[in-house]
């Protein structure tokens, strides 16, 4: 017998787990169906809503200012400007003290590893204090076994990118770290747990030691994202005090703690609102019953078993390119689950530009939402009347050279779970 | 006169390399100078296949001999550099049972070890061949790297006292009458090791004698002193898989013929490739349906390459060359064979000599030829000794053997290190220093980025073809900002700034030809590392216009960890 749910969510990144959140709050059912381990863990942990235009300009210091030009078939032209607060509103309520920005429309510009610095809207409570629109000095700690940040050479590419204060780096080692390939999580667990490094030192009191010999009278201290995963507020806490100033953490790329972080709050509130969550299963086929324009079940494979999920709504959140929600082959792109249509060019040589960050057709392929966020066929015709697509799985928007990744997921997320639930049982 | 140095070679590639090694070990004078990067030009862009000979078996026994030769040497004098994987010439039922005959036969005649395997033994020894085939030869072909076999001879070169200047473009020869007496060279930065963002400066450099060993390029060089060396170029394409679907060189057992080969390189294998005359070896198409012919045809051979993951293509340019009135219009039925035009004798212009045709795996004799031919000219008498003494890191090869040690390192990191440094790995692994590895698909750690970049300067690209650190499968998505971050130490922000973005442009220019699947996927994924979290797009230090960061929002005020507003 199939399982039963009226709304179901196929996919478990930031776009599918708001959909969920947001239908569950209607009071419908909900079940989220994850296959892989989401991308979050590849992001930086920031939520973008629009740094920069679709032209280029930029940064955007207020990108509602922006949102009503975007042009027509723009996923955020699709939702609405109202339905991007909304959302916004909605994820500071999910994620409350362990992300900041709230306070203003205006976008934050923060030092990321790579250096220099990028707009974005909300970003996790650990970053706050860093945030290079804020006139303060600034000290950058690297570790020399975690080569991915350079200190002084991200502290001279702050001062190169024109931001108001005076940045030092540092490359300091790592209070018990032995061995030179640690994994980040290696670091964040020696201060979550505050283990001892020499027998009688906790882990962070030998960590504020090793960076106050290097501090001068810079008013915070920026370190790489490994500060602590379970526990980061008591580590951050801990270091402040013994170093009398405040304590920063610079996002990274993957494996990315303040993403995996952000992943556990979601995952958290899922399990709150009574959304019923299967992780590790791919949805491998869909059936129809009568009416070749609404889906009547998806098939998921559990370990080899065909098993039939049943729901009255559908949400596709099944990520891009990166996710695997779109795939394609050497003749063409397609979104593998439901087939819905996917524009493209024929010839395969005109899906890229020759600039590395140029213009990047790839970058915008993807599912073609009505408003209503259901995919629309060759045709403009909805291709299933009870299946709606968010986040990565859209097209018609580049959320790399935009930054608006993090907003599209989440408005298109919280409108399709908002009209799901209203349209289930109609 | 006193000229800057008796002999000035042009080209940085193997031939010019393997030149310059040879005079220097017969103590001759000698600076060579390159435009790009040493391997820029053709020997970069090969398969890099160590041939046995059994290609030329049939229809050009002299370089099949030649090859068999110089394999051997190779294995020798570089071994570091090559991997002997063995070869098969493989037989489709459709392919003629006259020709695997003749190739078996030609084999033997040149003293090249071949056997003949069964169908079944052929899947024994690959597995992945089609189920179809009929039968194969064994012949000794093997997997030799271009780049670190290229850069040793300029490393010998330079313990021989040579000097060797990268990134030195020749704009001008200098020539006096019916001499000619130099070059006129625009370094990119210096002169010496390149560093972005550096200003360069012309510099005149005079010879005794100039070698002409720019290959494809030739032509061009000629023609700055009006002489005419008749290079055709002819293009090749090559695509590089994900894995080793193979670990033996795999040929189709066919006359001749696009897309016939298959090459297994470090962690990848590449599909070979096509033969096509252009007019300009910097400009010229590289078209899909190249990409596409590696593929359809390849997976007559090896079925699994249809739905394999190709992570980069690229194009390399032979240096053919026939004599005036040879007249073959194919460019396939050109010879590989090397010619040396000594434009004395040939024009009545002295002081030159250019070096056309020839292949990888034959450089070195043919680099010998020219060197006796050089020094015929100068007066010189030494012996070549470049056959007998092995290269930098191929000294002493009992650091490969098992239970050495790993430096700290873990097993799979430690030993492609080593292979690829061979018996230079004490020297650059053996560190005080933190080691962590920088490039994960290649295992390349801190200690061999910064030799590579000790030797090279600023330019990621150089480190690159020393290490293979950006060369597997994320395409350098991963480690390219990692490599760059390595640059700090020696270099300011905005150099290396400059470096990473043009290692990174040179990644994707290979990467475009093979976005589909999960390549595509893996490109999306590495502009978005770059472009979104690293904002690399439109990054506020290379805009011209300031950035009012009092605009944006500052934070919470003091956004301390007990929430406090």
């Amino acid at each position: 017998m199939a399982i039963e749910d009226d709304v179901l969510v196929i996919g478990g990144g930031l776009a599918g787990v708001t959909a969920a959140l947001a239908a569950a709050d209607e009071g419908t059912q909900v079940r989220l169906v994850t296959y892989k381990q989401s991308t979050l863990r590849h992001a930086s942990g920031l939520i973008d809503v629009l740094g920069y235009t679709p032209d280029g300009e930029g940064p955007i210091v207020d990108p509602f200012d922006e949102l009503e030009e975007l042009p027509e078939g723009h996923p955020y032209e699709r939702v609405g400007v109202d339905a991007v607060r909304d959302a916004l509103e909605f994820f500071d309520d999910v994620v409350g003290d362990a992300y900041a920005g709230g306070h203003t429309d205006d976008n934050a510009l923060v030092p990321t590893h790579g250096g220099t610095v990028k707009p974005t809207a909300r970003y996790p409570s650990a970053t706050a204090a860093g945030v290079a629109s804020a006139p303060e000095d600034t000290l950058l700690v690297g570790f020399e076994t975690l080569p991915d940040f350079e200190a002084p050479l991200a502290a001279a590419h702050l001062e190169a990118a024109g931001a108001p204060f005076e940045a030092r780096g540092v490359t300091i080692t790592f209070p018990g770290i032995k061995r030179d390939d640690a994994k980040v999580t290696r670091y964040a667990h020696l201060l979550d747990w505050d283990e001892s490094v020499d027998g009688t030192t906790g882990a962070r009191d030998a960590l504020a030691a090793a960076v106050s010999d290097h501090l001068e009278d810079e008013s915070r201290v920026g370190f790489p994202a490994v500060l602590g995963d379970d526990h980061p507020e008591e580590v951050r806490a801990d270091l402040e005090d013994a170093l009398g100033v405040e304590v920063f953490e610079v996002p990274m790329g993957p494996p990315s703690l303040p993403g995996m972080r952000l992943e556990d709050v979601l995952y958290s509130a899922l399990e709150e609102k009574g959304v019923r969550v299967t992780s590790g299963v791919p949805v491998v086929d869909y059936e129809t019953n009568g009416d070749p324009g609404r889906i009547d079940q998806v098939i998921v494979d559990r370990n080899g078993a065909d098993v039939p999920h049943h729901a009255d709504q559908y949400i596709l959140a099944t990520g891009g390119l990166v996710g695997k929600g779109v795939s394609s082959e050497r003749e063409g792109v397609f979104e593998p689950l439901f087939d819905c249509y996917v524009p493209h060019a024929a010839d395969r040589y005109d899906w890229f530009v020759d600039d590395v960050f140029g213009d990047q057709p790839y970058a915008r392929f993807g599912v073609v939402p009505d408003t209503e966020l259901r995919p629309l066929d060759e045709d403009d015709e909805p291709e299933f009347s009870n299946l709606r697509a968010v986040g990565g799985v859209l097209g018609g928007y580049d959320y790399a050279a935009e930054k608006s990744g993090g907003g599209v997921s989440l408005s298109t997320g919280y409108v399709a779970g908002k009209r799901a639930a209203k349209q289930v049982g109609e | 006169m006193t000229r800057d140095t008796e002999v000035l070679v042009l080209g940085g590639g193997s031939t010019g390399c393997g030149i310059a090694r040879d005079l220097a070990m017969r103590g001759v004078d000698v600076t060579l100078v390159e435009r790009g990067n040493l391997t820029g030009g053709t020997t970069g862009r090969m398969h890099g296949l160590l041939h046995s000979g059994g290609r030329y078996a049939v229809s050009d026994q002299a370089s099949a001999t030649e090859c068999i030769e110089e394999n051997k040497i190779l294995r020798d004098i570089a071994g570091h550099c090559v991997e002997m994987t063995g070869g098969l010439f493989v037989q489709r039922p459709e392919d003629s049972d006259e020709y695997f005959q003749e190739k078996l036969e030609g084999c033997r005649e040149c003293g090249i070890p071949a056997e003949v395997l069964s169908a079944r033994e052929s899947r024994e020894v690959e597995p992945y061949l089609a189920t179809d085939i009929k039968r194969s030869i064994k012949v000794p072909d093997g997997a030799i790297d271009p780049f670190r076999l290229c850069v040793a001879n300029a490393i010998d070169a330079q313990n021989h006292g040579a000097r060797i200047e990268t990134h030195a473009k020749v704009i001008d020869l200098l020539r006096d009458g019916d001499d000619i007496y130099g070059v006129k060279v625009k370094h990119d930065s210096g002169p010496g090791k390149r560093t972005h963002n550096t200003a360069g400066s012309t510099e005149e450099i005079t010879a005794e004698y100039v070698v002409n060993a720019t290959g494809a390029w030739a032509g061009q060089i000629g023609a700055m002193a009006d002489l005419d060396v008749e290079v055709r170029p002819s293009k090749g394409v090559m695509t590089i898989m994900n894995v080793r679907q193979v670990d033996t060189v795999v040929n189709r057992c066919r006359p001749k013929g696009d897309a016939d080969i298959i090459v297994p390189h470090e962690t990848t294998a590449i599909l070979g490739t096509t033969d096509e005359e252009v007019e300009d070896p910097d400009d010229y198409p590289e078209e899909q349906w190249e990409v596409d012919h590696m593929i359809d045809t390849l997976k007559e051979l090896v079925p699994i390459l249809e739905e394999a993951r190709t992570i980069r293509s690229f194009w390399g340019v032979r240096p053919l060359y026939e004599p005036p009135g040879t007249g073959t219009t194919d460019p396939t039925d050109i010879t590989r064979d090397f010619f040396l035009l000594d434009h004395d004798d040939r024009d009545g212009v002295d002081g030159m000599a250019s070096i056309v045709g020839g292949k990888f795996t034959t450089y070195r004799a043919m680099a010998e030829d020219i060197t006796d031919h050089v020094c015929e000219k100068l007066g010189v008498d030494a012996r070549c000794v470049t056959a007998e003494e092995p290269l930098p890191g191929s000294e002493d090869m009992s650091i490969l053997n098992e239970g050495m040690d790993n430096f700290g390192l873990r097993s799979p990191v430690a030993r492609r290190s080593k292979q690829r440094l061979g018996s230079r790995a004490q020297d650059v692994l053996d560190t005080n220093e933190c080691n962590p590895v920088i490039c994960q698909c290649e295992g390349v750690t801190r200690a061999e980025i910064r030799d590579a970049i000790d030797q090279s300067g600023s330019d990621l690209n150089a480190v690159r073809i020393r290490t293979r650190a950006s060369m597997g499968n994320c395409q350098g998505g991963f480690c390219c900002h990692n490599m760059a971050n390595e640059l700090s130490h020696e270099y300011d922000e905005e150099t290396v700034r400059a470096a990473l973005d043009e290692l990174f442009q040179e990644r994707w220019k290979g990467e475009r030809h093979a976005l589909w699947g999960e390549q595509l996927s893996q490109a999306m994924l590495n502009y978005a590392l770059h472009a979104t979290t690293m904002n690399r797009d439109n990054d506020p230090a290379n805009g011209s216009k300031a950035v009012d960061f009092g605009a944006f929002d500052g934070g919470r005020v003091k956004a301390r960890t007990d929430g406090g507003e």
